[in-house]
């Protein structure tokens, strides 16, 4: 239907060319980087001329606790989108379910806390993980990561509610049932595909945070990964070992690129859900 | 009706409790720490003093801000930075975005495989893009050097992420190389929405694509548009990561949250970082409300 000319087809298919490599060659290098050793880091060819994993096995054996530090990140990225989901859940099902005075406003405030700088509450924020006994703790992180996840889980949470038939609900209270059934029982079916893609969007989001984690863990093994790689150093300061930073960042980054592949259309959605019709 | 008023304000009462001891008391905390002498390896003992922090003579705003004096102080090296950054940035970001999404919404082969690529950028932590283009930007050994040297482009190596006449932009690039993907994503969705036969009946007038573009896709995808740019917008003023591992928070490059945070951790002034990050969040608000009120956006219950 669309007959476009042979130079418009050229044209699309070098730009597209271009987006791809733009977007891909920077990691496919770091990937290959980190199979490179010694003087064959400083060759700027894409292949290795002899691959290998001495960088990821060093990586484990250094100075830096990157596996305890890979622990750590798995564990307070889970345990935050747990916590933010449960409450996001059922906070969704107020805002997006009940009409209730003050709604408007209160989608509104919760907004705003979502675009607040993490700074602005940085002092305040020490002195209360330390009148907590949380600083210093890897489990701390969880309570500002679940404070500041929130926001966005809620919203996203509360555009997908919103959409669910209206007549289920309804058929759902004639029979009977409480609003925490019709939650975890009814709606939970319909929300699935909703609550992976907020899921993982608040898993990256805690996966990635790196101006707490900076300054509410002070020592090395309680740290996440994030900081960790920020602060991989060599034997001297002029000794910056970029074999093992690779190594590093390709492991950080592979499951969230595999995850975010595999669940791209539901990720997309979710995005523009939260963002567009925001 | 009643009953389901109490049922929301029961399902709301743990997040809400929990915004206000984790994210409303700090708050209010950080703002009654910028009234104060507060050193952060005693925090239990400060004394209260009034508006030093800000207008004093050492005070944040001590130099009038007319003055050529508070544009070289550090904090106000910070602010410039920190609004260059966030305004080349999400301009250059929209544009590209806008560019990538026009290619993404044409039919071609391969537009599936072209838009998971497009992912990836976006998929990777900020630390991880930080690390990885400092290593590709290196001063000696990086891919860019080796690449325009070959070119015959430049005739010594350049240091991108030290050298205070590129550090920035160095920074701007690589923000946009990451985040153009999710400009590009929104946009593209907002595109997709588009009834198809507005763009039939252009065709059939025979109306040139450009001129299409500009009344008929451009108005249309305004209001999407300009909320990604806000939010976009917001996100870039608070920046700091990136520059922090980047340029390792040099002076030419530090942004406002990363004075904040030197001054408020690394030099422990909890007081005068309290009082830098209270007009910080100051500036991102008024600068939000400047932006959409001349953009004329409104955020109401309606639009959802």
């Amino acid at each position: 239907m669309n007959q476009r000319p042979l130079w418009g087809s050229v044209l699309l298919y070098l730009c597209a060319a271009l987006v791809v490599i733009v977007s891909v060659y920077p990691f496919l290098y770091t990937v290959t980087t980190s199979l490179k050793t010694g003087t064959a880091l400083f060759s700027t060819s894409l292949l290795p001329t002899n691959p290998t994993l001495h960088n990821y096995v060093t990586l484990f054996q250094g100075k830096q606790p990157f596996g305890t530090q890979l622990g750590n990140s798995v564990m307070v990225a889970t345990t935050t989108v747990v916590l933010s989901m449960l409450m996001a859940v059922t906070a969704a099902y107020a805002l997006g379910r009940i009409a209730f005075k003050g709604k408007g406003l209160l989608l509104l405030a919760i907004l705003a806390v979502s675009m607040f700088p993490q700074v602005a509450v940085l002092s305040g924020m020490f002195e209360l993980m330390q009148a907590l006994g949380l600083y210093n703790r890897t489990l701390g992180l969880v309570v500002p990561y679940t404070v500041f996840t929130l926001p966005f889980t809620v919203w996203m949470l509360t555009t997908f509610m919103r959409q669910l038939p209206k007549e289920l609900e309804e058929a759902a209270i004639m029979d009977g049932c409480g609003p925490l059934r019709i939650i975890f029982q009814v709606f939970m079916p319909l929300l699935a595909p909703a609550l992976v893609s907020t899921g993982l969007l608040a898993f990256i989001g805690a996966w990635n945070e790196f101006m707490f984690a900076l300054t509410f863990v002070s020592d090395d093994f309680n740290r996440t990964v994030p900081v960790g790689i920020s602060m991989i150093s060599g034997a001297t300061a002029y000794e910056i070992p970029w074999g093992s930073i690779m190594a590093a960042s390709v492991i950080v980054t592979v499951p969230l690129v595999a995850l975010v592949l595999v669940f791209q259309k539901k990720i997309v959605s979710g995005l523009t859900a939260g963002a567009i019709k925001g | 009706m009643k009953n389901r008023t109490q049922v929301a304000w029961t399902f709301l009462a743990p997040m809400l409790i929990l915004m206000a001891v984790v994210a409303g008391w700090p708050l209010l905390r950080s703002v009654w720490f910028s009234f104060t002498d507060t050193n952060i390896n005693n925090i239990a003992e400060y004394s209260y003093v009034g508006f030093d922090n800000y207008f004093s003579g050492w005070g944040l705003f001590g130099p009038s801000i007319l003055s050529r004096e508070f544009w070289d102080t550090d904090w106000g090296i910070s602010i410039k930075n920190t609004f260059q950054f966030s305004l080349v940035s999400v301009l250059l970001e929209t544009l590209l975005g806008l560019a990538v999404a026009m290619l993404l919404n044409q039919e071609f082969k391969g537009r599936a495989w072209v838009r998971t690529a497009v992912l990836v950028p976006w998929a990777i932590p900020t630390i991880v893009s930080a690390k990885m283009w400092g290593w590709i930007l290196h001063d000696q050994f990086g891919l860019i050097n080796q690449l325009l040297l070959d070119a015959g482009l430049i005739s010594s190596k350049i240091a991108f992420t030290a050298d205070p006449a590129y550090a920035l932009w160095t920074v701007v690039g690589v923000d946009v190389w990451k985040t153009v993907p999710f400009m590009a994503l929104l946009i593209l969705a907002a595109l997709q929405t588009l009834p198809k036969d507005c763009y039939e009946a252009a065709r059939v007038d025979g109306i040139h694509p450009l001129r299409v573009f500009w009344k008929v896709t451009l108005p249309l995808i305004r209001y999407p548009l300009l909320v990604a740019v806000v939010f976009r917008l917001l996100d870039a003023l608070r920046v700091f990561d990136l520059i922090f591992v980047l340029t390792s928070n040099s002076s030419s490059t530090i942004s406002m949250s990363g004075f904040v945070r030197r001054d408020m951790i690394d030099n422990g002034n909890l007081g005068t970082g309290s009082a830098a990050a209270t007009s910080l969040t100051v500036i991102i608000f008024v600068t939000a409300v400047l932006f959409m009120k001349a953009a004329r956006v409104r955020f109401n219950e309606e639009s959802n």
